[in-house]
């Protein structure tokens, strides 16, 4: 037995994750390309009113979905300021998938155009200024810059956990199941990963 | 996440060899390289001689200079308020609720267009009405009209391409010749189009001056017909004579007159041009044939004009793409452009701190 992940994160939450960073890398992409383009701007702006406040739900259910399902322990490939510094991005993150629609809102709220997103119409969260508009925009771009490199560098350290150190990290928020040796299964009381002691499955295997 | 935990795995494992672990750096690395790249080069940032929303406000910027807290262009103006009277003529064209026979407030800026604040009033420079009309339902339709017949160009592309070589050379304090009968030789559509607006010399006030809003939208009626449309505001007062003589006497004469006109409540009829198929919708310097039906679909009446101040017309943006159910943009590239470079325009000046506009109502009226 080596130093390899043996215990995944619940299955509400690999959903959760998948789903949201699918939906985060396709809006960070959308907003890029949106804030360069004369042609699409508008088409984009409306696929990413409406995707930022499903993230902004998404983000909520995460929050909720933290007190039900604790994450399972840190791995011993990971020393103690790696953890804190994981953790730190994983809070900046979650903070930011909050923050970042709230600030969208606001600025259209303080523009003082129409808030009909799709078929629902919101209601404005905060007062119809001008300079107020000038300065949620900037959070707006600050929030976005923080964001991406805040995700990219969550891609690079998993990365460089499951190629370099090849210890099974990414197989913790697998979609799928991972099955478990017996020896494992002992791990398992500390977070409420998939009970069944198996055979090891498809993990990353040397 | 959890440091109180102790490790979940024990720490034996196979030592990894020196060659994998360069192969995975390099791995992380280029991935991580190729994935801010990407980003990059998805904002644009690799990409300069590409037209971005952000270089077009820039393009402004070059030939009119920054002046903080206005508008890129069309940056001299007036707020005004007043209402549409709708008649429901409009209905059998399109279900948006502006055409709903009723009264809907509208919010208006009229404008001379240019980067400069400061500019003096000229019958030549196109003049502007940005109209807002508040709908219900949290509606709204935007649309910034202008007074000339046709658009002078067919894309973005070449506006910003005429703007930059019909700036003024700071030397000779004239715009340079040369580089716009070069511009010109390259685009006979603009030379056709600016021929179509010489036939339509500029009435004698922004009172009396018919607005177009030139690019044409498809309108959707109850059984899902679409049509598309180009719409302009006749205005019911008549041309004055034609070279007016306070040209001489102030540089705002234009802006003073409209301000003592508006004494009295200055109105516009809405009318709706119907397009036939063959109709160019992708081409604003094309004109329709003058038989296309018209449809009169209400009265604009503008009942007050205000200087630009928090919260009145200075603050909005007249985006032609906010536009209410039953109305939708078509084929013509240029009102997603306006939009894209609306919106950068806005977000500047919206972070500037904002000077006080040249026109000021109440001085025109005490004077």
């Amino acid at each position: 037995m080596r130093s390899r992940a043996t215990i995944q994160y619940a299955l509400p939450s690999r959903i959760l994750h998948w789903l949201m960073a699918a939906m985060v890398v396709v809006q960070l992409f959308i907003a890029a390309v949106m804030m360069a383009s004369l042609a699409y701007y508008p088409l984009l702006l409306a696929i990413h009113k409406p995707l930022g406040i499903v993230i902004l739900i998404f983000i909520v259910f995460r929050i909720g979905n933290l007190f039900l399902h604790r994450p399972p322990p840190a791995m011993s490939t990971m020393g103690p300021w790696e953890r804190r510094f994981a953790k730190g991005s994983e809070i900046l993150l979650y903070a930011l998938l909050l923050i970042q629609p709230l600030i969208g809102w606001a600025m259209l709220s303080a523009a003082g155009g129409p808030l009909t997103i799709g078929p629902v119409q919101l209601p404005p969260i905060a007062p119809e200024q001008v300079g107020l508009f000038g300065l949620l925009r900037i959070f707006h771009s600050v929030a976005a810059y923080l964001l991406f490199l805040t995700f990219t560098a969550h891609l690079c350290a998993v990365l460089f956990h499951t190629v370099v150190l090849r210890d099974g990290l990414l197989s913790r928020m697998a979609p799928w199941t991972r099955r478990l040796t017996s020896g494992e299964s002992d791990f398992t009381s500390s977070a409420d990963s998939n009970p069944q002691p198996v055979t090891e499955g498809r993990g990353v295997s040397d | 996440m959890n440091e109180d935990t102790p490790p979940a795995t024990p720490p034996s494992r196979k030592p990894v060899s020196r060659r994998r672990a360069l192969i995975g750096l390099s791995a992380v690395g280029g991935i991580g390289a190729a994935t801010i790249g990407g980003f990059g080069f998805a904002r644009g940032a690799l990409t300069p001689e590409k037209l971005t929303p952000a270089r077009f406000a820039d393009r402004f910027e070059h030939v009119f200079g920054r002046h903080e807290g206005f508008r890129r262009n069309h940056a001299k103006g007036l707020s005004a308020t007043g209402y549409f009277t709708s008649n429901g003529a409009g209905a059998e064209v399109s279900t948006a609720s502006v055409f709903r026979a009723g009264t809907y407030p509208v919010t208006g800026r009229f404008s001379l267009s240019g980067g400069l604040p400061c500019a003096p009033d000229t019958a030549s420079v196109v003049r502007g009405l940005g109209l807002q009309f508040d709908l219900p339902h949290d509606e709204q339709w935007r649309t910034a009209m202008v007074n000339i017949p046709v658009f002078l160009d067919s894309t973005p592309q070449n506006f910003v391409d005429r703007l930059v070589a019909s700036k003024t050379d700071p030397e000779t304090g004239e715009p340079d010749q040369k580089k716009i009968r070069a511009y010109l030789d390259d685009h006979p559509e603009t030379v056709a189009a600016m021929k179509i607006v010489r036939q339509h010399p500029p009435a004698s006030g922004f009172e009396n001056t018919t607005y177009r809003g030139l690019n044409a939208f498809g309108f959707t009626n109850e059984d899902g017909q679409t049509t598309p449309v180009r719409w302009m505001l006749v205005p019911e007062e008549p041309d004055g004579p034609e070279k007016p003589p306070q040209e001489q006497t102030s540089e705002d004469y234009l802006f003073e007159n409209l301000v003592r006109a508006s004494s009295a409540p200055l109105q516009w009829r809405l009318i709706l041009t119907l397009g036939q198929p063959e109709d160019p919708t992708n081409d604003a310097t094309k004109p329709w044939p003058d038989e296309r039906r018209t449809i009169d679909v209400g009265t604009v009446t503008i009942n007050s004009v205000q200087t630009e101040a928090p919260g009145n017309a200075r603050d909005i943006n007249f985006d032609p793409l906010v536009l209410p159910d039953g109305i939708t943009p078509l084929d013509d590239p240029l009102p997603a452009a306006r939009s894209s470079v609306y919106a950068r325009s806005f977000a500047r000046r919206s972070r500037e701190t904002h000077h006080p506009s040249k026109i000021d109502a109440e001085a025109v009226r005490r004077a």
